[in-house]
């Protein structure tokens, strides 16, 4: 058994020894679990891909004279401004004022809440316009200026709901296209989509929230972050199998972290055909060897996680729960499955390399000593449920 | 010995339409060239794109392009109307089973890092209508 100090210690120290996810399973089962846990410290983990819950809280600064925004637009994206006077909230998949949307179906989706995320971390030159109704401290009724990151006081990213632990794959049974947030599907589920980084996605490396609670230290596109609560929509009772992997989306987590650090390579708009607008985020979570049994659990191959195949065209939108089958990680990756006798051909719409990258450059970074673990103060719920939405005709 | 035939894929642009002038027409009858049209536009300001692949000799090519550039044209032997930003690309391949050719595959499988090989590119424009990245865009 390890703690938490002594692996912090041996980090500081330069001393660490750090594996990604992908590579440990096979130096386990060279070495031994027993011996590869005396000598493993940290385990990295990490995916990229959209994640919609994503938002950001910018302070502005006063102006003289001074303005409480009520209503706000960034590159003309709205952004929302009932939180304080110059603190205003944009979120991941908020359309730009105008955006015909799915007017001339499929619509484009060019730029949204997404990409002026995107464009804050790069560091791009973005128009701020808000208005007021005018107070007596606040007299300033309209403001239109040009800001970078760099004249934000803060720059927060807020994610209510990253890295699902296990994901759907998307296939299309119907005769027209489908427009989804998980791509473009074809017709007769002449391919497939699939989100997750399999073996090397976090919670798929932690499945019973053991070492990732509230207050682990993560990396969140280059910057050092936290998770500071569970994810929204996380439903720890699933159907799990012998890994713990369950059978659908189940764990999630809420991270934040300060844009003023992150990498813009790590934080990317995504324009989705006929769905709108969204965020890819690269996230790295780091799985501390405290003992035997979590390195175990860190060995997880894709060939052991399997993941529902659910048809967008029908189940999903009507949210009938039904699913079509199971298949691999391994099957997906090697390039598709079988599904009514056919083969589907699956590609993925986050990206495994640049999860790959992310694991390498958090391993880099503790094996430097420039990251340090922090211990969780409280952990994700073990027990919880996910509720449905229930339509009630009358006020009860 | 007759002189081997060779495929070139080649862009014109012209900056004022000449739809009038039957050039592919010349290309295929004066010098027996073998031409295979990916795209061809006429944009609302009246500028005309052609893409295309050419076969035939070596002289009989450099002579047809020679033609070609007695018209008002743009000759782009190496750019291609299809444009795969490396930069921008985040190698999810999402993309990869909509495209016909395989012009956008997996270039190193272990990495699973995506690559772009301009000549099997057909310019379907598949791939721009179905990236979430923006990193494929047309010249026009
Ligand atoms: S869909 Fe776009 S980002 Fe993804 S691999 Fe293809 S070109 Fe690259
Ligand atoms: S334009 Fe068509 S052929 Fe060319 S890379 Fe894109 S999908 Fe492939």
């Amino acid at each position: 058994m390890k703690s938490y100090e002594e692996i912090n210690r041996k980090i500081a120290a330069g001393d660490a020894v750090v594996m990604t996810a992908a590579e440990v399973a096979g130096y386990v089962e060279r070495k031994g679990l027993e011996a590869a846990a005396r000598e493993i410290d940290v385990v990295t983990t990490a995916t990229f891909g959209p994640m919609c819950s994503s938002g950001c809280f910018l302070n502005f600064g006063h102006s003289s004279p001074r303005i409480r925004m009520t209503e706000a637009w960034i590159q003309d994206v709205p952004a929302y401004a009932g939180v304080a006077a110059v603190d205003l909230f944009i979120g991941a998949t908020q359309l730009r004022h105008g955006d015909p949307a799915n007017m001339n179906y499929p619509g484009e989706f060019a730029y949204g809440g997404g990409h002026v995320m995107e464009d804050l971390v790069s560091g791009r030159e973005l128009q701020l316009f808000a208005l007021s109704y005018g107070t007596d401290d606040y007299p300033r009724r309209e403001v239109r200026t040009y800001f970078t990151i760099n004249d934000l006081n803060q720059a927060i990213m807020v994610n209510p709901r990253n890295c699902y632990q296990n994901y759907n794959v998307a296939v299309n049974l119907s005769d027209k296209t489908v427009y989804s947030y998980m791509g473009t599907l074809l017709p007769q589920a002449r391919n497939a989509t699939y989100s997750s980084a399999g073996q090397l996605s976090p919670l798929l490396n932690d499945p019973h929230y053991d070492v990732i609670g509230i207050g682990t230290a993560i990396w969140l596109a280059g910057a050092r972050g936290h998770v500071y609560a569970e994810g929204t929509q996380h439903c720890a009772i699933a159907d799990r199998n012998d890994y713990g992997v369950p059978s659908e989306g189940a764990g999630t987590m809420a991270l934040t972290a300060d844009m003023k650090q992150m990498i813009p390579e790590y934080v990317r708009g995504v324009s989705l055909r006929g769905y709108g607008v969204s965020l890819a985020l690269g996230v790295g979570v780091p799985i501390p060897v405290l003992s035997p049994a979590h390195l175990q659990r860190a060995c997880i191959r894709d060939s052991d996680i399997m993941a529902p195949v659910v048809d967008y065209a029908d189940d999903y939108p009507e949210n009938s729960g039904r699913i079509l089958k199971h298949v691999s990680y391994a099957e997906l990756k090697g390039g598709g499955f079988e599904l009514n006798g056919k083969e589907v051909a699956a590609a993925s719409i986050s990206s495994y390399n640049k999860a790959l990258k992310i694991a390498h450059r958090l391993a880099d970074e503790i094996r430097r000593g420039d990251f340090l673990l922090a211990a969780p103060l409280g952990s994700l719920p073990r027990e919880s449920r996910n509720r449905p939405l229930k339509i009630r005709e009358a006020a009860q | 010995m007759s002189e081997p035939t060779v495929t070139r894929k080649l862009m014109l642009f012209f900056p004022r339409c000449e739809c009038e002038k039957p050039i592919i027409y010349h290309l295929v009858k004066d010098y027996g060239l073998v031409v295979n049209v990916f795209r061809a536009k006429v944009t609302p300001e009246e500028e005309g794109y052609l893409v295309l692949d050419v076969t035939g000799t070596e002289s009989d090519i450099e002579k047809a392009l020679a033609f070609v550039k007695t018209f008002d044209v743009k000759i782009n032997a190496a750019g291609k109307g299809l444009h795969w930003d490396a930069g921008r690309c985040t190698h999810c391949g999402v993309c990869l089973p909509h495209c016909p050719t395989e012009a956008l595959f997996y270039g190193n499988p272990d990495k699973r890092e995506v690559a772009f090989d301009e000549d099997k590119c057909i310019e379907c424009l598949a791939c721009i209508k179905v990236c979430p990245f923006n990193a494929c865009s047309s010249a026009f």
